[in-house]
């Protein structure tokens, strides 16, 4: 066990520390509140995105051949940590960077990381995920959307939902089903499709918040070559996996960006805030849910350190992402009602209102939180995971 | 950076497994609870043989010299034994007392007996307040002729039955002091307090005008408060290893259990109310893995920072280990509730560790009054690899 940086990962440390410091853009808002669907928004992450990338800083975990730096899973973490650090705006075309690309680079042909890779990371094209359905959601093999061949394309008809970015998005990594005649595992196919096509229709869903993060998809008719098919025609299952497994292996780091900022600033706050004729900071019933909510983001980062020096010898994200993720999503909620709490009836106000405090950020992120036990694989379905794949319990389904 | 046992304190572990499932068996431990008796000279001696009691006194003092991970691999392993006895106390508890309270000569023979088995020692500090703050500390010494004076009661002192030397805090006007007490001096009556833990062995200490004579006393108030802060650091975190531990084995014992107990025809794992159960044990023992190996490893690189990631170990495990022992029962199902099955062993356990060297309720108050109350200064919750 050694906890301390080597000469060359604090290097690195260093190195980004003083891009960031040098180049965040002026009027970022550290308290990371922005409407999460507007298009300025957008466009600010999108431009913020390019001016890392043409430093060499997006997509740093991916070889060098593919514009990466080829940085180990320690130095991804520094990464995290830094942008944590400095408060820096996230990366736009995460679904890209974090799962589509370390995909491709893995399953894809020369081809296609030769057409994909280097817009991922230069935010020229932005990603969206296909995988959801309306009668598809834990139970992701049912899902129905079909793709038949007819020449050198496919022609895909059906739907999709929970489409995060779909509205941005310029291409889609989907699964859909090209044998119907085979169990709902072996019939799957993993394909690249062009969101500009005809017959991509988007509406986006307006969720409990106000905000369209998500969209439904629906595809009538719409043709993909087959050289856009990653991996083998229904043999998609594996590689929709694959990423799903980059997903809770990856994403659940960056989150420590928002929850530290967050707690950081609940305690600024806590400070401030009157409650029972002294500073809510004093309120001893107050200070144990901080503290008890400081603790779980520390354990949050710790586990997180180890699953990495895990990974890093393995070379693959286990199932143990699913600890994490049921840890971050929970803990988020418990938070979240923390913050309702200690902002008493303020807490409630939106960003409408002019007596709201931090903007209605903590209105917006109290119903947020909701979602997080249900979106990328339910709580459920996670300790099913862990059940089967973990502690080897037998399966329930 | 690498967060994870190395190569030597895996094999550490593994060996350390090997001699507790030969020398401190489940059988063995069975028969200690069942007789009432929460030590054995057979065990303590495999210890010292092991020179386990010398795990991290200064080689010179004829220790291991061994660090705080290491420190924290022994204890979990102990802890998933549950290995009776007086080993927290000596080791974890008085060692780091000695060790900074006392002069080099006075440290080097006390430390040396330790670890050649010839003693074991614990601290005295709860009062009727039951408070782990030094500062409620009111017991009195009064200045004699060569010496203190001590007059005042002492509770829940671990193994003040078995050992021939108690730390006693005590208070001289504003100042602690420690004490260096034989129980064996006139004036001193100990009388057990039999707890749900019967692997602990708790008791009171009356102290009626007990001279203790001047070596043997710290009365250097700061340097008193220090070691005493010190030591209560490295006992929470080698309590907090051995929760994990405890918690680990009941993780376990439950999957275990889960994957060959049959109703309704199958296996009761293969359902998944009982799946989750497990999957939170899961959760919650790795958690609390993860906080307590990082404050082991604070301790030793980082020991300034160190008393928060101690704090937030042992708040988590507090809570942690009692809910997997909810749990672990409930797995168990009716069996997990008769004596004859171990799960409640550990459950006991886990209620005397988590009162043991503060609750969760008291680390948490450290915790808040070392993030909340830095006044001037910017929040800072989570603390990061490279400051």
């Amino acid at each position: 066990m050694d906890l301390n940086p080597t000469p060359e990962e604090q290097r690195f440390r260093d190195e980004f520390r003083g891009w960031l410091q040098a180049n965040i853009p002026e009027g970022w808002d550290p308290s990371g509140f922005h409407d999460e669907d507007s298009r300025q928004r957008f466009e600010f992450l999108r431009a913020w995105q390019k001016k890392m990338y043409e430093a060499g800083w997006v997509g740093i975990h991916w070889p060098k051949e593919y514009g990466g730096r080829g940085a180990s899973l320690i130095e991804q973490t520094i990464f995290i940590e830094e942008m944590a650090r400095a408060a820096a705006p996230p990366i736009i075309n995460v679904l890209g960077v974090s799962l589509l690309g370390p995909t491709l680079i893995a399953y894809g042909t020369e081809a296609q990381k030769k057409r994909f890779l280097a817009k991922i990371i230069s935010a020229d094209e932005i990603w969206c995920q296909g995988y959801s359905e309306p009668n598809a959601g834990s139970d992701l093999a049912a899902l129905r959307s079909e793709a038949v061949l007819d020449g050198d394309n496919f022609i895909v008809n059906g739907q999709k939902t929970w489409t995060s970015y779909g509205h941005f998005a310029d291409w889609c990594f989907a699964v859909v089903r090209t044998d119907p005649d085979v169990p709902k595992h072996k019939g799957l196919t993993y394909l690249l499709i062009d969101m500009h096509s005809p017959g991509v229709t988007i509406r986006p869903l307006k969720q409990m918040t106000g905000d369209s993060e998500f969209n439904e998809v629906s595809f009538q008719n719409v043709k993909v070559p087959v050289e856009n098919v990653v991996g083998k025609v229904n043999g998609g299952w594996e590689i929709a996996i694959a990423t799903l497994m980059f997903e809770r292996g990856t994403l659940g780091a960056s989150l420590q960006i928002t929850f530290k900022r967050q707690i950081e600033r609940l305690i600024e706050l806590s400070r401030k805030i009157v409650r029972n004729g002294r500073p809510a900071s004093e309120d001893p019933i107050i200070r144990q849910r901080l503290a008890q909510i400081c603790t779980e983001i520390e354990i949050f980062r710790l586990n997180q350190l180890r699953t990495t020096t895990r990974m890093a010898k393995s070379g693959v994200p286990g199932p143990e992402g699913s600890i994490q993720k049921i840890f971050w999503s929970e803990m988020n909620q418990r938070m979240q009602q923390v913050a309702m709490e200690m902002l008493g009836p303020w807490g409630q106000l939106t960003k409408e209102s002019d007596y709201a405090i931090d903007h209605g950020q903590w209105a917006h992120a109290y119903l947020r939180s909701r979602g997080n036990t249900i979106e990328a694989g339910t709580s459920e379905i996670q300790r099913n995971i862990i059940g089967h794949f973990v502690l080897g319990l037998p399966k329930s389904y | 950076m690498e967060f994870e046992l190395n190569e030597t304190q895996r094999l550490f572990q593994r060996s350390a497994r090997e001699l507790f499932a030969q020398e401190c068996p489940p059988t063995l431990v069975r028969e200690m609870i069942e007789k009432n008796q929460p030590y054995s000279d057979a065990v303590w001696t495999k210890l010292v043989e092991q020179g386990w009691t010398g795990l991290i006194f200064g080689e010179e003092d004829g220790g291991l010299g061994l660090g705080m991970v290491e420190m924290a691999v022994a204890f979990e392993e102990m802890g998933r034994a549950l290995v009776p006895g007086a080993f927290l106390s000596t080791v974890a508890l008085a060692g780091p007392v000695i060790e900074k309270a006392c002069s080099p000569e006075y440290r080097s023979a006390r430390t040396q007996a330790i670890c050649e088995g010839r003693s074991k020692a614990t601290v005295a500090l709860l009062e009727e307040s039951a408070s782990w703050k030094p500062d409620d500390v009111k017991l009195a010494a009064n200045t004699s002729e060569g010496g203190v004076r001590l007059n005042g009661k002492k509770y829940f002192v671990n193994d003040a039955s078995v050992s021939d030397l108690i730390i006693t805090v005590a208070r001289a006007g504003s100042n602690l002091v420690l004490a260096f007490v034989d129980p064996r001096s006139p004036g001193i009556s100990i009388k057990a307090m039999p707890g749900m833990d019967a692997t602990r062995s708790l008791s009171a200490v009356e102290f009626n005008d007990v001279i203790v004579k001047e070596d043997d006393v710290v009365s250097d108030g700061a340097k008193a408060r220090d070691a005493l802060d010190h030591a209560l650091n490295v006992a929470t975190l080698a309590l907090s290893a051995e929760m994990v531990g405890g918690m680990e084995w009941l993780m376990e014992a439950s999957v275990e259990y889960a994957k060959t107990r049959k109703q309704f025809g199958k296996p009761i794992g293969q359902f998944q109310a009982v799946q989750h159960h497990c999957a939170n044990m899961l959760l919650m023992t790795e958690s609390a893995r993860s906080a307590v190996y990082y404050a082991a490893w604070m301790m030793g690189n980082n020991p300034e920072e160190a008393p928060l990631a101690v704090s937030m170990a042992k708040a988590y495990a507090s809570d942690g280990y009692r809910e997997v022992g909810n749990l672990a029962v409930q797995v168990h199902g009716g069996i997990g509730f008769t004596w004859d099955e171990s799960v409640h062993f550990y459950y006991k356990r886990a209620k005397a560790s988590e009162l043991m060297f503060g609750d969760a309720t008291y680390h948490r108050e450290r915790i808040a009054s070392l993030v909340i109350d830095r006044a001037g200064e910017p929040a800072k919750a989570v603390s990061e690899a490279a400051d």
